[in-house]
């Protein structure tokens, strides 16, 4: 039994000679809420299509829960919940009609509790009022709220969540949240992909990014939020100074204005890098009066940017 | 009610998958859930009421002419008027080239191409519906669907042409009277011949609605092979091919009509097509369990 519950190894897909995913090491722990990032078109569904066996794989190997896919599809599908490339339903029957057929198609799941399953999973996404609603009448929204429903309809101990959030207005998107973190704290452990960083970035514990088909960076979010590059901002009268004393400790490219100096905090030595307070009273004892110093981080944001090239479609 | 599931209570215990112990599949449920959304859906409807409207015709153009006399019109037309149950049989006769046909393929091209373009294919194989199970299950719906079409054409005309003409003995092609129950059988066996004729044509677009998404494509490309098969069964040049084509026994019902019953024709349109269903199912299900499922 392995605490990971999914896991890569040197994955690829590729469609003719364009390789859609480039040879990715997913790692996702037991437990954890991955948030899978990455612009439009960088793979992400691509993955979880091979990842739940709907496509195979050009090369490498997956793991899910533990086990081989596609060999056992068929003992770890039934403990995964899934919502792929936007929900898909059959407009001509009732929400209720469309999951009570999905959870029909599941050899596994008792006849004798489905209805109770689909009431259940249709109240924890506040769809009750529209149970008996032919699907061609529901927004997008609502759709979207019908597709997690349909990953609820078992207990899983994996849920996989492609872009849970589209579609779903700012409260509909505050909802989605709060349901992941209430089916992470039962033990759930979420794999929710998303292109906008700052829909999942307040419930995840792990973040992959993917850029172009690759990995381009996975960890915790303080690892990778730490790993960032720092800067010193200190605000003086006497700006040709600071720089020569910042750039005597090893801080980079000093950028000085008329009443600052702004200078990097080289990532290589981000380790060793000299304490703050010790910056301070070098400049101090280098004759510069300074009126501010400030350490500044980059934010996962301008981390993501960086690494992916090119800018998040950001809210707001 | 199932063995497999142990006492079970109202609400599911999460369940325990042990190593290689896959869920034993109970396809019961699918089979049910496929049979009971393809006869909800109003196209499937649609086509019912068509064919249903393919005896009224008859009846109602019968009732408003004189009496047909023998050899004129479609076959077994001047039946209609001795018993009513043989205006379903004379409705579906002079179906089985394109109505029928054009039902069976709009149902069978649609079973994997209309779920993929809906995007609930993908959603029934991360159920996990299994693709074989799944495909197993779309044909035998499909094959419902083909003894629902049948028997659809068949009742509709004789609850039609009851009314209209009541029921009475009638005489068979062999010249014998027989009952009215007798004759009632007699168009069942025909919905029966008419229905199995179809199964390959069923299987024919199964397979090709694995190989698309896009379900029009696929329902327009079984009809077309349907047609093109009556086209060239009708080509005295290619004769040597009459007997491969799967609409070669779609006309060869009269055999049903005769005291007693000849069952020559049902047995070599039963082995034809049993082949034909072989055939197009092993390779519908080739391409289905090897694809990537991107819709
Ligand atoms: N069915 C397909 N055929 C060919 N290329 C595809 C197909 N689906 C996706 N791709 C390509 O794979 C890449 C990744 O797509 P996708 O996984 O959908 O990205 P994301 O989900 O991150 O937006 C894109 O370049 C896309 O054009
Ligand atoms: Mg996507």
């Amino acid at each position: 039994m392995t605490d990971l519950a999914i896991r890569t190894r040197a994955l690829t897909k590729r469609f003719r000679r364009h390789a859609a995913v480039d040879g990715i090491d997913l790692v996702v722990p037991r437990g954890s809420v991955y948030g899978f990032l990455g612009p439009n078109g960088s793979g992400k569904t691509t993955t979880i299509r091979v990842l739940l066996g709907l496509a195979g794989a050009t090369d490498g190997e997956v793991e899910v829960l533990g086990r081989p896919m596609p060999t056992d599809l068929r003992a770890v599908l039934p403990r995964v919940g899934a919502l792929v490339e936007g929900p898909a339903f059959y407009p001509f029957l009732s929400g209720a009609s469309n999951l009570r057929r999905f959870d029909a198609a599941d050899a596994g799941a008792s006849r004798r509790s489905r209805d109770a399953r689909v009431a259940q999973a249709l109240d924890r996404v506040g769809l009750s009022n529209a149970a008996g609603k032919k699907v061609r009448a529901y927004s997008l929204g609502m759709k979207q709220r019908l597709g997690i429903a349909a990953s609820l309809l078992r207990p899983r101990d994996l849920l996989v969540l492609d872009e849970p959030t589209n579609g779903l207005d700012p409260q509909g998107t505050r909802e989605v949240r709060s349901l992941v973190r209430s089916l992470a704290a039962d033990g759930t452990t979420v794999f929710v992909s998303s292109h906008l960083l700052a829909e999942v970035e307040q419930i995840c514990s792990h973040i992959g990014v993917m850029s172009a088909g690759r990995l381009v960076a996975q960890g915790t979010l303080d690892e990778l939020g730490g790993a960032g590059g720092s800067r010193v901002r200190v605000t003086t009268p006497d700006g040709a100074d600071a720089a020569r004393v910042l750039t005597g400790l090893g801080l980079g490219a000093p950028d000085v204005t008329a009443d600052a100096v702004v200078a990097a905090v080289p990532v290589q030595l981000n380790g060793s890098a000299p304490a703050p307070e010790d910056v301070v009273a070098a400049l101090v004892a280098g004759g510069v009066r300074v009126r501010g110093f400030t350490v500044e981080h980059d934010s996962l944001e301008d981390r993501f940017v960086a690494l992916t090239g090119e800018g998040f479609d950001v809210v707001r | 009610m199932s063995a497999d599931t142990g006492p079970t209570t109202t609400q599911d215990r999460p369940d325990p998958v042990g190593p290689g112990a896959p869920p034993r599949g109970r396809t019961g449920g699918l089979f049910a859930s496929e049979v009971l959304t393809l006869f909800r859906r109003r196209r499937t409807q649609a086509i019912l009421g068509v064919l249903a409207g393919v005896p009224i015709l008859i009846a109602v153009a019968v009732k408003l002419s004189s009496a047909p006399r023998p050899g004129e019109g479609p076959p077994l037309l001047d039946r209609v008027t001795q018993n009513g149950l043989f205006v379903g049989v004379t409705a579906l006769v002079v179906s089985v080239p394109l109505f029928v046909p054009l039902a069976i393929g709009v149902v069978a091209g649609d079973t994997i191409a209309g779920e993929a373009n809906l995007g609930t294919l993908r959603y029934l194989l991360l159920a996990p519906a299994g693709r074989t199970r799944l495909l197993a299950v779309k044909y035998a719906s499909t094959a419902v669907f083909c003894f629902a079409a049948t028997l659809t054409v068949v009742l509709t005309g004789a609850v039609v042409g009851g009314a209209l003409f009541g029921l009475r003995p009638v005489t068979l092609l062999s010249g014998d009277a027989v009952s009215v129950p007798e004759s009632f059988v007699r168009a069942l066996l025909v919905a029966a011949y008419v229905s199995v004729s179809m199964l390959g044509m069923s299987a024919i677009g199964l397979f090709v609605s694995t190989l698309t998404e896009i379900p029009v494509g696929a329902m327009a490309a079984t009809v077309t092979l349907a047609v093109t098969s009556q086209i060239l069964g009708g080509i005295p040049q290619v004769d040597w091919l009459h007997p491969y084509l799967f609409s070669h026994h779609w006309l060869d019902l009269g055999d049903l009509l005769r005291t007693p019953v000849v069952w020559d024709s049902f047995v070599a349109n039963g082995r034809l097509q049993l082949a034909y269903v072989a055939v197009f199912t092993a390779l519908a299900w080739a391409r289905l369990t090897t694809k990537d499922v991107l819709s």
